[in-house]
């Protein structure tokens, strides 16, 4: 029945990695109208990527490991950002024009309802686990 | 005569943790349904059972034929080992290589919930069954 409690663990990792993407979603979609940082450039869209995490004992007789994730890394778009002509404003650069970020707010919000979609599958999984695991503790009686 | 007894009990507690294994692949195939590359796995269960039950001789287990090697052994490690666990090839090509198809992972989550669920409760009338011989009323 061990298996069943490791189902918290490798969920419990997809929750946590989704979790994160939301993150990084907000704070893109958050700096979509951002002129520039605190270094003085255009804010950079971040983006997630996953990669599998093998948890518990790989490679041992009987036991063979559970898959779960993790946020390897966050890589910024470096495309450059959105360019408008403005020249009253205090940004602007010689020719008048104000370098926006380069976050696309559609793609952040597909993002957004994909993260969301799984962080609900993995929460699911917890709770059919956790009803499951109940029964069994019922067992025999 | 106990023997005869647990038997069924004994067969159904190794369906059981096979159902749970599996519960798990299948937890690990929705966890890792965002991540580029994965291949998703799942257990062809009845062969499992069949190695995990010993009703027929585990043919595809590597036996150990020399003092260094390991063997797989016996019971539930046939179940366990990876020569059991089959790749899913992806439904809908994607860019990312990954072969997660949720509506299936989804149809057997739930499906696996069941069957586990109606193993349990084979196990609890068995052993009504039994407390009920054993009171003899």
């Amino acid at each position: 029945m061990m298996s069943m409690f490791q189902i918290f663990n490798v969920s419990g990792s997809a929750v946590s990695a989704q979790s994160q993407r939301l993150n990084v979603v907000a704070s893109n979609l958050a700096n979509v109208d951002t002129v520039a940082g605190p270094d003085g450039q255009a804010y950079k869209a971040r983006q997630v990527t996953f990669q599998t995490e093998m948890m518990g004992q790989l490679g041992q007789a009987g036991a063979a490991a559970s898959a779960g994730v993790k946020v390897s890394n966050i890589t910024e778009d470096q495309t450059p950002g959105r360019k408008v002509h403005d020249p009253k404003h205090p940004q602007a650069d010689a020719e008048g024009y104000v370098t926006y970020s380069n976050v696309n707010a559609v793609e952040e919000m597909v993002n957004m309802i994909s993260a969301s979609r799984s962080y609900q599958n993995n929460v699911e999984v917890m709770n059919t686990a956790k009803t499951l695991l109940m029964k069994t503790l019922q067992m025999g009686q | 005569m106990l023997n005869n007894l647990t038997n069924t009990l004994d067969f159904q507690g190794q369906a059981l943790a096979l159902r749970s294994e599996r519960q798990r692949l299948i937890a690990g195939n929705i966890a890792n349904a965002d991540t580029p590359g994965y291949v998703a796995r799942d257990m062809d269960f009845a062969q499992a059972l069949r190695e995990a039950t010993g009703s027929q001789a585990a043919a595809s287990v590597p036996a150990a034929t020399q003092a260094g090697h390991i063997g797989l052994g016996s019971g539930l490690a046939g179940a366990r080992a990876e020569s059991n666990l089959l790749y899913a090839t992806a439904s809908q090509t994607n860019l990312d290589r990954n072969t997660v198809d949720m509506d299936r992972e989804r149809a057997n989550f739930a499906d696996n919930s069941v069957h586990y669920e109606a193993t349990l409760r084979f196990i609890n009338a068995n052993v009504r069954t039994m407390l009920e011989a054993i009171k003899g009323q």
